[in-house]
Order: structure tokens, then sequence, then C-alpha cells
């Protein structure tokens, strides 16, 4: 029954239709994305390479 | 003792399905000005406030979920039991924040052990040493004699569904760096076979239903990348059972046998243009959208018939074409915020403009990194849902709530509840995917071989007795 299941869930109604994805404008999205990229800059530089190469851990399923 | 008569099975909607996902996390302690650590050391401080609250560090959450150290120190979550899509999502997303609730104490734990440090959980699916962990995703099928060749025609759908449910990565190689769909695709070795760890299969064989052996089975699957966008989450699961059902009601799926999966796998993997082919069985050569097309072609013809049109399924099939269009075009505009690859590529390529690098710089690993941080205020994925840039098919209170409360409408709500109340009452008990128990003096033993049963009247019994 997943029309009684998923209908009847409370979610249903915060899913957005499949013709709407919620997406900003192209041009408002990229200057987001911008913003987000000049907030985070200054982690991302400081010591990449050694952060990035302290990170071993073995191997899992 | 055994409590009560197991109940006979219900009568089940073909279109119901139990499915479950266990996550992986990648455990990084940051810690450059402290003596060495062993992720083993890290991952027990971690855990130090599970243990405190379980008396294990392998325990089922009051929301029906199982959080445990798996091989390698990788703290695991495997989600309760769900029959939507909704609920798979919003569950595997509460896995992320409860792995990040367990930081912050255990970064005191290890500072009082004198390293100062930073814990990171990764949801992704490899180290910078080029250590794989997985993403498994498990499905209750009805048992048929013929498992084999009833998942092996599956395979060439689990090879190709990357370009639409990959994670996307950095590859490096000693030529240089270049885009993959999928981070888990360099790490399989074969199409099915029973192993895990000593040689990955795409499709694991071990029989473990954890529910009426007669009637079900369970089919594991371990190729798939670990997601965090959503919406790629719940077509990776979506489509599965889709294409489940066709099976499932006895009909056949387009013959699209590969003649090599491994070498498959790693070609469609390493040509994000999508143009790259590769060879069926039969002779044919097909790209990897080929695949998918036939793949989603074959559902469509089977809607209102063996498959219902719910607007669940018309959004997990929407995503699908769009997906498989964007890669023949080359234009992802219109999945960008949607399928995972395209999410990454995008912040992957507007940072390497801004640093004018090429793609094998340390400092794209690191986004890269950033990106599958758990931490709702470090994580860059996070921070991108945050402003927008991300689709999301799940409310934030959903999220919280499946943090707490297990999934309504399969045996993970007594589960749940069972941990909850036997919790509060001081009672031993011990619980797995199919028993509750209540130790001591007169124990007893509740046995649930029925995952699509929520209600049970042995289990009120049972958490009636703890009152008495």
């Amino acid at each position: 029954m997943p029309q009684t299941t998923s209908s009847s869930s409370p979610f249903e109604d915060d899913a957005p239709e499949p013709d709407a994805p919620a997406a900003p404008t192209a041009q408002a999205s990229t200057d987001a994305l911008d913003s987000l990229l000049d907030e985070i800059d200054d982690t991302i530089q400081t010591n990449a390479s050694q952060f990035v190469r302290s990170f071993v851990q073995k191997g899992g399923q | 003792m055994m409590f009560g008569e197991v109940p006979p099975a219900q009568e089940v909607d073909p279109a119901r399905r139990i499915m479950g996902l266990e996550t992986e996390f990648g455990l990084h302690f940051d810690a450059p000005q402290s003596r060495a650590v062993t992720p083993e050391e890290v991952a027990g401080h971690l855990f130090h406030s599970v243990v405190e609250w379980g008396r294990s560090s392998n325990v089922f959450l009051t929301n029906g979920s199982r959080l445990y150290i798996d091989v390698g120190a990788h703290p695991e979550y495997a989600t309760a039991e769900c029959d939507s899509l909704t609920d798979i999502v919003a569950y595997d997303k509460a896995g992320e924040r409860i792995v990040h609730d367990l930081v912050a104490k255990g970064e005191a734990r290890l500072a009082a052990a004198g390293l100062e440090g930073s814990i990171y959980l990764y949801k992704n699916n490899t180290d910078s040493a080029g250590n794989s962990y997985g993403c498994h995703e498990n499905y209750l099928v009805r048992r048929r004699a013929d498992f084999k060749a009833f998942a092996s025609v599956l395979l060439p759908f689990f090879v190709s569904r990357q370009i639409v449910t990959g994670s996307g990565c950095i590859t490096r190689t000693p030529q240089g760096a270049h885009y993959s769909f999928s981070p888990r695709a360099d790490h399989m070795w074969e199409g099915m076979s029973s192993a895990t760890t000593r040689s990955r299969p795409m499709i694991n064989t071990r029989d473990e239903p954890h529910a009426h052996a007669d009637l079900y089975r369970r089919m594991h699957v371990i190729v798939g990348d670990s997601t965090m966008v959503e919406p790629t989450t719940r077509l990776k699961m979506g489509s599965t059972d889709l294409l489940l059902r066709i099976l499932e009601a006895r009909l056949t799926l387009p013959e699209l046998a590969l003649a090599n999966e491994m070498q498959a796998i790693r070609t469609i993997a390493h040509d994000v243009t999508g143009a790259a082919t590769v060879e069926l069985a039969d002779g044919r050569h097909m790209t990897g959208a080929d695949l998918q097309e036939a793949c989603l072609t074959a559902v469509r013809e089977r809607l209102d018939d063996v498959i219902e049109r719910t607007v669940e399924t018309e959004q997990v099939l929407d995503l699908w074409a769009r997906g498989i269009a964007a890669v023949r075009s080359g234009d992802d505009s219109q999945v960008a915020t949607e399928l995972e690859w395209a999410v990454k590529f995008r912040l992957i390529e507007r940072y390497r403009e801004r640093l004018n690098c090429s793609l094998d710089d340390p400092r794209l690993a690191r986004l890269e990194m950033a990106f599958h941080d758990v931490s709702p205020t470090r994580g860059l994925f996070n921070r991108l849902q945050a402003d927008g840039l991300v689709s999301r098919v799940v409310a934030e209170e959903d999220i919280v709530r499946a943090t707490t409360e297990p999934p309504a409408t399969t045996r993970a709500a007594l589960r749940g509840r069972f941990v909850r109340e036997a919790l509060a009452s001081g009672r031993d008990y011990t619980v797995d995917w199919v028993h509750l128990k209540l130790s001591g003096t007169e124990p007893r033993t509740v046995l649930l071989k029925d995952p699509f049963r929520n209600l049970d009247e042995r289990v009120d019994v049972l958490l009636a007795s703890l009152d008495g």
C-alpha cells in the first residue's frame, strides 16, 4: 500500500512537487555560492595539505 | 523463555517494501600538536557516551536504529526498517545528526587524556590514502529459488546508476586528476558473492533476512556511494525498489548483461562526459546513460500496471529522467541542486576557478572533505543546504523527530518503544533486529519475525511486566 503509507505520512505535504524543484535563479545561486566560499576560504586554505594527509583510516566493508 | 506464539506473517501489498541503509562514517581526529593516536582510541572516546547510555558500543537506539563501531574503527549507523522513501531519507539523515552529537563529549574526553584536537566525521567513502568504506542498502525481497539469477539481472543497473546517484569525486592518478561519478566504483571487485571486506561484491548474497526466512530474503547492495543530498538518496532507493517490483511480479527486464562488470563500472565512473561505452555480453556497446534509460523505460512501461502511479514514484522517475538527460547533454543545470555529483562538481569547479589551480590541488581535496563533514555548522553540504543551494525532500522537523522516534509503520516501532521503556525501567535487556529480551530472574524474549508488523500484543504484555 504505497498510497496508504505515503499519503498518510505526515511528511507528504512537505515534499516538493515533481515539476517544481525549489531552486533559486542561476545568478542568485552563484552569488550565494561565492559568499559561502568567501566564508570558508581561510579554513580550507590553512594547512590544507597536512589536514588532508592526516585523515587515514583502515578500510571498512 | 520464549514469550507467546509468533504470529503468522501478514499479507503485504507487493508495493510495500522494507528498506534500510547502513553507513560507515570516516573518523578523523585533527590534532597536529598531540602525540600519535589510533582511530581505535579516538573511536573509543567518541563512543564513551554511547557505552554510558547503553552499556555497550553496539546499541539499538530509541529510534529503532543501530549504532556501533565497525571494522576499521568506523562509526556505523544502520537505519531502522523503513517502508517509505520519505522515511528512509529521514532516518538516514537522522544518522548524521546522531553521530555528530557524540563529537563534543568525545573531544572533551580526548582533551582530558591530553589529546587536544577536533573530531571530524565524514559521510563519504574514502580516506586520503585511498582506503574505502561503504554505504550498504538493504531491500527485503520475497524469497524465490532463483535469487542469484534474479539479482544478477540488476547488475547492469547497479553498474550504471552512478551517473545519477553517484556522489561525485576528484580522482587523482599519476597522470593528473579528473572528476568521476563515483568514489566507490574503483573499490568494487566482483558482481555478486558472500564476501564483504576481502573482495567487495556489488551485491552481497549473504542470506540474513532478519525476518520469516521461508518468505523473505535480504538483498544487500554494497555498490552505492554514501549520499547527503536528499533527492539523490531518494532516487537511489526509489529506482532500485521500482525495478525490484517488476522482477517480483515475475516480469522481465531488458537483457543488458555486461561482458565485464568490473571494467564497466570503472569505465563509466571515470568519464563524466557520459560518452564512454561499455561492452555487453551480446557484443553491443552502450553508454551508462543508455543502460539507465533502458531501466527507466522498463519502469515507465509498467506504470499503472504493476507500478502504481504515486506522487513519490513520479518524483523518482522525474529526477531519474532529468539526471540521464543532464549526462547526455553535458548540461547539469537542471539537476544542480538535486544530484550529489552535480552539487559537488559545481562547488569544486567554482572554488578551483577562484584559486586558479589544477584539480589535484590539496585545497580541493580539503574542500571535498568539508563537503562530507556531518557538522551542521562546519559541514559544507549542510551550509549549502541551509543557503538553499541544495534541494530537500524531507522537512527538518521530521529528521529531528527521526533521531529519537522510530518509524511508525514497521517492526521498528516495537523495538524503539521497547528500548525506551526498558531503559526507563532500569531492567537489563538485550535487543537485536528480531529479538526483544528482558533479562533477570525470569527472562522473557519476544521474537519479531515480521518486519511489516508494527503492533504486537506480546510486546504490550512484555512491557506491562516492567511496571509489575
